[in-house]
């Protein structure tokens, strides 16, 4: 056999003063790095399987391990850089497509990191969360033009109201933050669960993403999102009516206009019921719907879907940030969708070619900026709501989504990390040894629904309570008197071009 | 940047207000008060001078203006324009626009006291105006009007209000140098750089009479000086006058900018302004009601309303969250018809209500009440989100 | 009183329970001295059962009628009726391995390094939760009240 010519990227480091041989390590690594040699009492690391998961470097109780990255083995170059390099080799050796998983990992600017938020000083005082109300309460859905009704005194004198027209169905948040799409099959049952038990009790809601509805997940069906996809796993009548929206998925940050594979050996008996495909088998998602070939009959399909659950639930459309995708946005409104999901480059995938996920779309704070200024300069921003998603990293984030016009934000990878992910990025091979992106019982037992539950509980309190200071500190106390207020953030270290699109001032300019 | 100072002289009026334009926001403390005689019987203006010149340390001589209802009755048909200019030309391309559209029927320089009393003011005109264009045409989709109906006359009426509010808008962002401060009939808006009282002087408000007054005397935090900056803000019938600073201009603004009203001042004063007119006189909701839109209660609040209170309320939260103003305020908002005073819904700055007998007072301090009317049958502190509204009897008008 | 209550579904066959057991019960009570120099000495009290993927962690069910007090011939094996703790004292204890036998959960371990003593869980007394609980880091143990503990909750671990 030919020298394979792929490099380990890992280094571990095990202390051999700290290692006590009690093989935590050994058990818990689903690459086979660490072998216990019981002769020597000693235990051997295969630098070339790690996958730089941190699993054994957090279980080992004596602190012994170290996983790090290795550095600089080829000769320094700027332009053929050591990826460029590895995967070159890595190509050559297999002769396939690089396959990636989570979300874009490479230097472009992120924006929210040149973005600041604004606070209130003596003309207008800022308000303390901790003693005044703080209202993050969000709805998502169509909004009528105006409302129609009735106005009449009753014999004592009383004003009463009669609404006449009538309120399109909205989703009730008490944060605005979802958990974005991630479908039972790409990540374990105990994954979602604890996605659908932490929307549940936190008063917001998961999402499927493609791969149908667990019926042990029924009972979330007042917090649950259902996807339906280009594959259409799992979709029936039933499982439209085991939801509280329905969101079409046009497209994914991470691969724009790629579709989705899931290898058969993740196709387990209960992944087979849920997405009603044979066991065992490759689910293949189409890159187009194959009867969305233009908007009109995407408008078909918001109509169908709409008919299928009697107007009761909004219906929305979720697509990734391609350059083109304000006018896509307007098309969408106006073929009657409900809300709008962009979904950033950044955003995370379960499974992507990396040349993919690493160079196509654009970010998710550019894409906003300019859906939102599109909608509202056809008059019809306030028609629908928008959900960002693609890597919203912190409350902050969300802060400032909204702020730039998003009415919430749907985090993905950041429920992951909370659960237990380490973004090692290697999702597709199906041995997570965080017990999330995997279908091997002996793996996805990691992950205790209930702490995980619990975790993300804990996030969504704490982003919320941060969401809470910001506000106050802006002297602000609803939301939605945030929402698109652009004069509220300024640019740091952005070019003209770039604030312009993002539509806001440089730090240092005044109203 | 431009280097804002104090108004130098007139010909800046062009810069300043193009600055003023779009680009900058300007924060404001100040002073409120307004006046109305509810069964429509008019007054002079020494009253509401007498008011705001009390609170004359919440102001610094940035700003002072009054707004006055039925100081106009020869021309009460007629569109009442007070127009500020910088100088001739301006001048001339906006008498262009108007001659174009309406048939004047008076104008004259709007009658001022010796200008010591103010400094450096532009050339200040006023018009009265028929509209050229009846509406009755357009008024209702092919259907043959009947001008007498009251529908129909509804119909021609906002169809002639719309026009006159693009026009103001077209005038003011497009023509350099010109701005109308109001726009409405037998009304009237004198504001102008200084302290509330020499404004008042200025304009000799004394000589008028006005059944409904409100004034503003301003604070501003930085030194923008500019006549057309002053409150009240106006159009149409509207005036508003407002002490605070909405930290929701954003979210209020964009709400506005989807039905068409373009914030080229970026002022608290313009968006309220928009904002009911939207709500009141586009979308016709209830002025009893719209307090729960502007100041709405809080979630905690509604959720202990009973069921169908709550449900009205929450679909106002969901469909005009973008209409819901946050941050300090009080203000007054005024037409021919009422006068409007609100409180942000957590109360964060001053507002004093009275009634004696015909007459409701609000204020920012209670001591201008008082120094207008000592002993007032009732007075009050209205709480947050709480409207005061006092109604014109117009019946009265008309007889008079 | 209080149990230690297996979520077999959890375990993940870390075996961390074992470790700190094994450090709890040994005279340093530091975990890289334990290991380095005691650990032909000390036994641990919980057990890893591992078939496939399935795996739990077992120790004394302290049960309400403990076969192992009644079988034990020299008395050190008793039940405190206040606690519901069933010890071994290893002053009496003989090496008779009589409770060995007769546990249903075979949960007991002799402890030839210390001597002739009959080793099993102590439920960590002195400590507020027992450390196998405390370092299960999937709370695949729990430590609960028999009296909170609700007919939903999972039962004791059935003997196979």
């Amino acid at each position: 056999m030919a020298l394979k010519l792929a490099q380990s990227e890992f280094e571990i480091e095990r202390d051999s003063q700290k290692c006590i041989s009690c093989q935590v390590c050994v058990r818990q690594c689903s690459n086979d790095v660490h072998e216990y040699d019981s002769d020597e009492d000693i235990i051997y690391s295969d630098n070339d399987k790690c996958v730089g998961c941190h699993r054994c470097e957090n279980l080992c109780p004596t602190g012994a391990i170290k996983i790090k990255e290795k550095e600089a083995e080829f000769k320094k170059n700027y332009n053929w850089t050591s990826s460029h390099l590895r995967n070159i080799y890595k190509q050559a050796d297999s002769g396939g497509i690089i396959l990636t998983g989570m979300g874009c990992d490479k230097p472009y600017p992120v924006y929210w990191d040149h973005i600041l938020f604004n606070a209130a000083q003596v003309t207008n005082p800022s308000i303390d969360p901790l003693r005044e109300p703080m209202e993050i309460k969000t709805f998502i859905g169509r909004k009528p033009d105006k409302l129609n009704m009735e106005i009449s005194k009753d014999k004592n004198g009383n004003t009463k109201i009669k609404l006449k027209t009538k309120i399109p169905p909205q989703l009730e948040l008490s944060t605005p933050i979802m958990f974005s799409a991630m479908s039972y099959g790409s990540i374990s049952f105990n994954a979602c669960m604890s996605l659908a038990a932490a929307a549940s009790k936190f008063g917001t809601f998961y999402n499927t993403g493609e791969g149908g509805l667990h019926e042990d997940l029924y009972g979330f069906v007042n917090n649950t999102i259902v996807q339906v996809a280009s594959g259409r796993f799992g979709v029936d009548k039933n499982y439209l009516n085991k939801a509280a929206a329905v969101e079409i998925k046009i497209g994914q940050g991470a691969k724009p206009g790629i579709g989705g594979h899931l290898p058969g050996e993740k196709v387990t008996r209960d992944v087979s019921r849920t997405r009603m495909i044979p066991k065992g088998t490759d689910a293949l998602s189409p890159a187009p719907h194959h009867d969305i070939y233009s908007i009109e009959d995407l408008s078909q399909l918001i109509y169908a879907l709409k008919e299928a659950t009697d107007y009761k639930k909004p219906v929305g459309v979720k697509i990734s940030a391609v350059h083109n995708v304000a006018p896509i946005a307007s098309g969408i409104v106006r073929a009657g969708a409900d809300f709008i999901t962009i979904d950033g480059f950044r955003g995370g995938t379960g499974a992507a070619p990396l040349v993919i996920r690493d160079n196509v779309g654009i970010p998710i704070e550019l894409a906003l900026a300019s859906v939102d200024r599109r909608l509202r300069e056809e008059g019809i921003r306030h028609k629908v709501s928008i959900i960002v998603a693609g890597s919203i990293r912190s409350s902050s984030d969300v802060i400032k989504a909204i702020a730039l016009g998003a009415d919430a934000a749907y985090i993905g990878t950041a429920a992951l990390v909370a659960m237990g992910c380490h973004l090692c990025q290697k999702c597709y091979t199906g041995k997570c040894n965080w017990g999330i992106a995997t279908q091997d019982p002996y793996l996805t037992k990691r992950l205790n629904p209930e702490i995980g539950t619990r975790r993300l509980l804990n996030l969504l309190h704490s982003w919320s309570l941060e969401k809470k200071e910001m506000l106050g500190g802006a002297g602000i106390n609803a939301i939605e008197s945030l929402k698109g207020s652009r004069e509220h953030l300024r640019g740091i270290d952005l070019s003209e071009k770039e604030l312009a699109i993002l539509g806001i001032k440089h730090a240092g300019e005044a109203w | 940047m431009n280097n804002y100072k104090h108004m130098e002289t007139t010909k800046n009026l062009k810069e300043s207000k193009q600055h003023c334009f779009s680009r900058h926001r300007i924060p404001s403390g100040c002073a409120v008060f307004g006046i109305v005689n509810e069964s429509g019987k008019t007054f002079n203006g020494s009253m509401v001078l007498d008011g705001i010149s009390m609170m004359h340390e919440r102001s610094n001589g940035l700003g002072g203006g009054f707004a006055a209802y039925g100081i106009y009755p020869q021309f009460k048909e007629d569109w009442a324009f007070h127009i500020f200019y910088d100088g001739s030309i301006s001048k001339s391309q906006t008498e262009d626009v108007l001659k174009e559209n309406f048939k004047i029927i008076f104008y004259e320089e709007i009658p001022t006291k010796n200008k010591s009393f103010v400094k450096d003011p532009p050339n200040m005109y006023r018009y009265f105006l028929k509209l050229k264009n009846n509406f009755v045409d357009s008024g209702a989709n092919k259907k043959k009007i009947d001008t007498d109906s009251r529908i129909d006359k509804d119909i021609i009426k906002e169809k002639e209000e719309d026009f006159i509010v693009d026009l103001v808008m077209k005038v003011n962002s497009n023509i350099k140098g010109a701005y109308i401060i109001s726009s409405g009939k037998n009304m009237g808006i004198f504001k102008g750089i200084g302290y509330p009282e020499d404004i008042g002087q200025f304009y000799k408000i004394d000589d008028y009479s006005a059944y409904l007054w409100t004034s503003h005397g301003r604070f501003p935090t930085n030194s923008v000086g500019w006549w057309g900056g002053a409150h009240p803000f106006g159009l149409l019938n509207w005036s508003v006058v407002h002490n605070g600073e909405i930290s929701s201009y954003g979210a209020n603004k964009r709400f506005v900018d989807g039905f068409g009203y373009e914030c080229t001042l970026s002022t608290d004063t313009e968006v309220v302004t928009y904002l009911f007119d939207l709500l009141v006189r586009k979308q016709k909701i209830d002025l009893s009601i719209i307090h729960l839109i502007l100041a709405s209660p809080l979630w905690e609040e509604i959720k202990k309303m009973p069921e169908d209170k709550r449900e009205i309320l929450k679909a106002f939260r969901i469909i005009y969250s973008g209409a819901l103003m946050n941050g300090p305020f009080s203000i007054i908002a005024a037409n021919s018809d009422f006068m409007y005073a609100l409180n942000d819904r957590i109360k964060l700055r001053p507002m004093v209500a009275a009634k004696k007998g015909n007459f409701l007072f609000v204020s920012s301090e209670e001591a201008a009440i008082r120094k207008v009317c000592s002993s007032p049958d009732i007075l009050w502190h209205p709480r947050g989100g709480e409207p005061v509204i006092g109604v014109v009897n117009k019946q009265n008008i008309k007889n008079k | 009183m209080k149990k230690i209550y297996i979520k077999e579904q959890y375990c993940i066959g870390c075996r961390l329970c074992e470790i700190h057991c094994q450090v709890k019960h040994s005279k340093s009570k530091k975990i890289i001295k334990a290991f380095k120099d005691e650990k032909e000495d000390i036994v641990s009290r919980v057990l890893v059962e591992e078939v496939g993927y399935n795996s739990f962690a077992i120790q004394c069910r302290h049960c309400s009628d403990a076969p192992c007090v009644e079988a034990c011939i020299s008395g050190a094996m008793v039940k405190n009726e206040n606690t519901g703790v069933v010890t071994c004292d290893e002053e009496k204890c003989v090496g008779c391995w009589m409770c060995i036998m007769v546990c249903p959960y075979g949960v007991i371990k002799r402890d030839l390094p210390r001597g002739r003593v009959a080793s099993k869980c102590d439920l960590c007394v002195d400590e507020d939760i027992p450390v196998c609980v405390k370092n299960c880091p999937n709370e695949a143990l729990k430590f609960i009240d028999t009296s909170e503990t609700d007919s939903k909750e999972e039962v004791e671990v059935e003997s196979n």
